[in-house]
């Protein structure tokens, strides 16, 4: 793989930078911890942290914040990916939160704001000092000004106007004791990098990225996949369609999208072409307001 | 919305066009609040097709009045659109078929230099917006100093509202040339200039009919194909030490790894390299990257380097090679850009960080207080305000390898840090006294 012009493609470019950025967590904070949910991201942000370690293993556990809420295919390769890396799993479950008293079911279903309480209370009973997240950049406006080593108070809180200037590649690890960082090794990819490295690195994903025949109910102009978290409602008639999922949150709120994309080259044609954010197009939850993001962030959310 | 046809034509051109082999492009443009600078991004983002349909539509419904506000694109918090301002440096992303573009959004209020230094610090290219009617203004030169204080390769001059000024050739060509003259005193080595109109797109992506008489590259051809492979420094080899890989298990036991991103140069398999602050030499046993072991290393790979002897190698270190290695010292002279509203005074006590080597210091002595405007250089002052950039000397209790920030960008550098809060509160960049 010889480079006689001494470039680096932007795969390389992104991979190299957020390798970088790994190594310089494990280097300087003493307790940090990877999110990894199963999904695409995360799941290139966990390859990211294999390589920037190897041979050795990755020197700090996982974490899994669990709403209780996962499609089945996730959990089951979270648990696969997890055991091949020997690398230990944290679960922070959202149910046994609820069944403690500490959080509430909200009306409407989600569990995207209650997870929050429930990944703070687990950073702070194991102590953990750096949260890598997979978020992105380009997913949303309140990401376009997240830093690569986001600082966060004892309350795990983000204030957009105190953060710390980032110059250069110099990030500063240094906090007090119940500070933390969350730490974005994959700010500067795009979705579309993301698959790119998914095809170009032949890495596993979970089977429910790729279209497939689902019985599935529309809502509010939205596919659902029938599933145990997801029943008919009256008036509703389930239907087979092809389809797949562009996220993969919660079972009960995360949308299908009809799709003929049956392998990760076929998905890469599709994003190519149809230039809908993946959030706009299948997160309820974020259509809320157009400040959902912001606020939810500023309460400790990733 | 029915399913896209994956197979279609279009769909596999997309696809070919994604899969290209591209280079990034890190820009940062700087403008004040009414220059168009908003505007033009929108459009930039919106022409190359990088604006999703659904953050279009949500713009057309926020948007007041009959047209699309193509600046509601990029003011990202709410907290922002109620003051209608921009808080802090915003990275927005677009692609073309050649290139791909990491773009940092400074606003251009009191923050200007924090914020402009900040985006300017990992740029390739800066964009300056001057509204046409005005002509360069003091925030012009400003924003201009700040690009070649970073050691930006290139600068763009964007002059805009064209439309404003009737089109003139003769108003473009006098502030081309005022630009010219000031860019001359400061050692900026690329500089372009482009008559634009933001918020029609002339000249943005397109050659415009109301411009004949410019015969320059419209503003994103210029972004497509200027020149950045030759601003690395692919001569001098600085690899500091990040991280010691140590498996320590049956299958590779006597593996120790030096895990690094290499600053600049060139490092082979074979090399004999020097390792410091040791001194003691070796030779590289082998390179390992993100895809197993390769031939050879350079800027800005993330690898990890063996080494023929087992020496006592840690983190800040840097490995170096024998003919050419960076000066080790506690004296540090620097320009200072400070960013905090407690002022930077001599005898303060600081922390440094360079590469990956953290060390405290002293403020031994502020030579002077530079006028961003004026280039005047004050040598009463006493200390550095907030937004302030200064000479300043820094005595280090440990040496560090530093080369001039004008010959090496990655090992010039160093943040400095509040040992009490903990906030990074300036800048360094590492210059020849005088």
């Amino acid at each position: 793989m010889r480079t006689p012009d001494y470039r680096l493609s932007q795969l390389e470019t992104l991979e190299a930078e957020s390798i970088h950025v790994i190594r310089e967590v494990a280097a300087e904070l003493e307790r940090p911890v990877l999110l990894f949910s199963g999904g695409k991201d995360s799941i290139v942000m966990l390859e990211l942290a294999r390589k920037a370690f190897a041979p050795a293993r990755i020197p700090f556990p996982v974490m899994h914040v669990d709403t209780g809420l996962n499609f089945p295919d996730v959990l089951e390769f979270r648990d696969k990916r997890v055991a091949e890396l020997g690398v230990e799993l944290i679960v922070a479950s959202v149910p046994d939160a609820m069944a403690r008293g500490v959080v509430r079911e909200e009306p409407n279903g989600s569990r995207n704001r209650i997870q929050t309480p429930v990944l703070l209370d687990a950073v702070e009973e194991h102590g953990f000092t750096a949260l890598f997240g997979g978020a992105r950049r380009d997913e949303d406006k309140a990401r376009a000004k997240e830093r690569m080593f986001s600082f966060r108070d004892e309350f795990g809180q983000w204030d957009p106007k105190s953060q710390r200037p980032e110059l250069w590649d110099l990030y500063n690890g240094r906090i007090h004791l119940g500070e933390s960082l969350r730490v974005f090794p994959l700010s500067n990819w795009t979705e579309l990098d993301v698959w790119q490295y998914i095809a170009r690195e032949e890495i596993a994903i979970p089977p429910l990225y790729l279209a497939e025949e689902r019985e599935v109910v529309e809502r509010q102009g939205m596919l659902y996949a029938v599933n145990e978290f997801v029943r008919p409602r009256d008036g509703e008639r389930p239907f087979r369609a092809l389809v797949r999922y562009r996220t993969v949150g919660d079972a009960n709120l995360t949308a299908a999208v009809r799709s003929e994309a049956t392998t990760v080259a076929d998905v890469i044609a599709e994003i190519a072409v149809t230039r809908m954010t993946e959030r706009g197009a299948t997160r309820g939850d974020d259509k809320v307001s157009d400040a959902a993001m912001e606020d939810r962030k500023k309460e400790g959310y990733f | 919305m029915g399913p896209v046809d994956v197979h279609s034509p279009v769909a596999e051109h997309a696809a070919e066009l994604a899969r290209a082999r591209k280079d990034i492009v890190r820009i940062a443009t700087a403008g004040s609040v009414d220059d168009g600078k908003s505007t033009l991004i929108g459009r930039l983002l919106y022409d190359s097709k990088a604006i999703f349909e659904d953050q279009y539509e949500a713009v057309a419904r926020a948007s007041k009045g009959d047209h699309v506000d193509l600046a509601l694109l990029t003011d990202g918090l709410r907290a922002e659109r109620e003051q209608g301002i921009t808080i802090d440096v915003a990275y927005r992303y677009f692609t073309t078929p050649r290139r791909t573009f990491v773009l940092a959004d400074t606003p251009g209020h009191v923050q200007y230099t924090r914020n402009m230094v900040t985006g300017a610090s990992t740029a390739d290219l800066a964009i300056v917006l001057v509204d046409a009617r005005r002509g360069m203004v003091e925030q012009s030169r400003r924003h201009a100093f700040l690009a070649s204080l970073l050691r930006v390769p290139h600068l763009v001059v964007a002059v805009n509202k064209m439309d404003l000024v009737g089109w003139s050739e003769e108003v473009f060509d006098r502030i081309a040339d005022e630009f010219d003259a000031f860019a001359a005193k400061l050692s900026v080595p690329d500089l372009t200039v482009v008559p634009i109109s933001a918020l029609h797109g002339d000249n943005v992506v397109r050659h415009s009919p109301n411009t004949p008489w410019y015969e320059g590259p419209t503003l994103l051809h210029h972004l497509e194909h200027v020149h950045v492979a030759s601003d690395r420094n692919l001569t001098d080899a600085r690899f500091p030490v990040q991280y010691v890989i140590r498996p320590q298990t049956d299958e590779h036991h006597d593996y120790r790894g030096y895990a690094g991103t290499v600053a600049s140069g060139v490092f082979r398999v074979g090399d004999e390299v020097q390792v410091l602050p040791s001194g003691l030499t070796t030779t590289i046993a082998g390179i390992d990257g993100p895809r197993g072991p390769v031939e050879e290393a350079f800027a800005p790979m993330s690898v990890t380097l063996r080494l023929d002897d087992d020496l006592d190698v840690s983190r800040g270190d840097l490995i170096g090679k024998p003919e050419n290695v960076p000066t080790a010292t506690q004296d540090l002279d620097a320009l200072v850009c400070w960013m905090t509203d407690e002022p930077l005074r001599p005898r303060q006590r600081i922390a440094v960080k360079h590469t990956t080597r953290s060390v405290r210091a002293v403020v031994k002595e502020l030579a002077y207080r530079l006028d961003v405007n004026t280039l005047h250089r004050d040598r009463e002052a006493t200390e550095l305000g907030l937004n302030d950039i200064g000479r300043v000397r820094l005595r280090a209790t440990q040496p560090l390898f530093v080369d001039d920030y004008t010959r090496n960008r990655a090992t010039g550098r160093f943040i400095l840090v509040d040992e009490a809060t903990n906030a990074t509160v300036g800048a360094g960049m590492l210059t020849p006294a005088g």
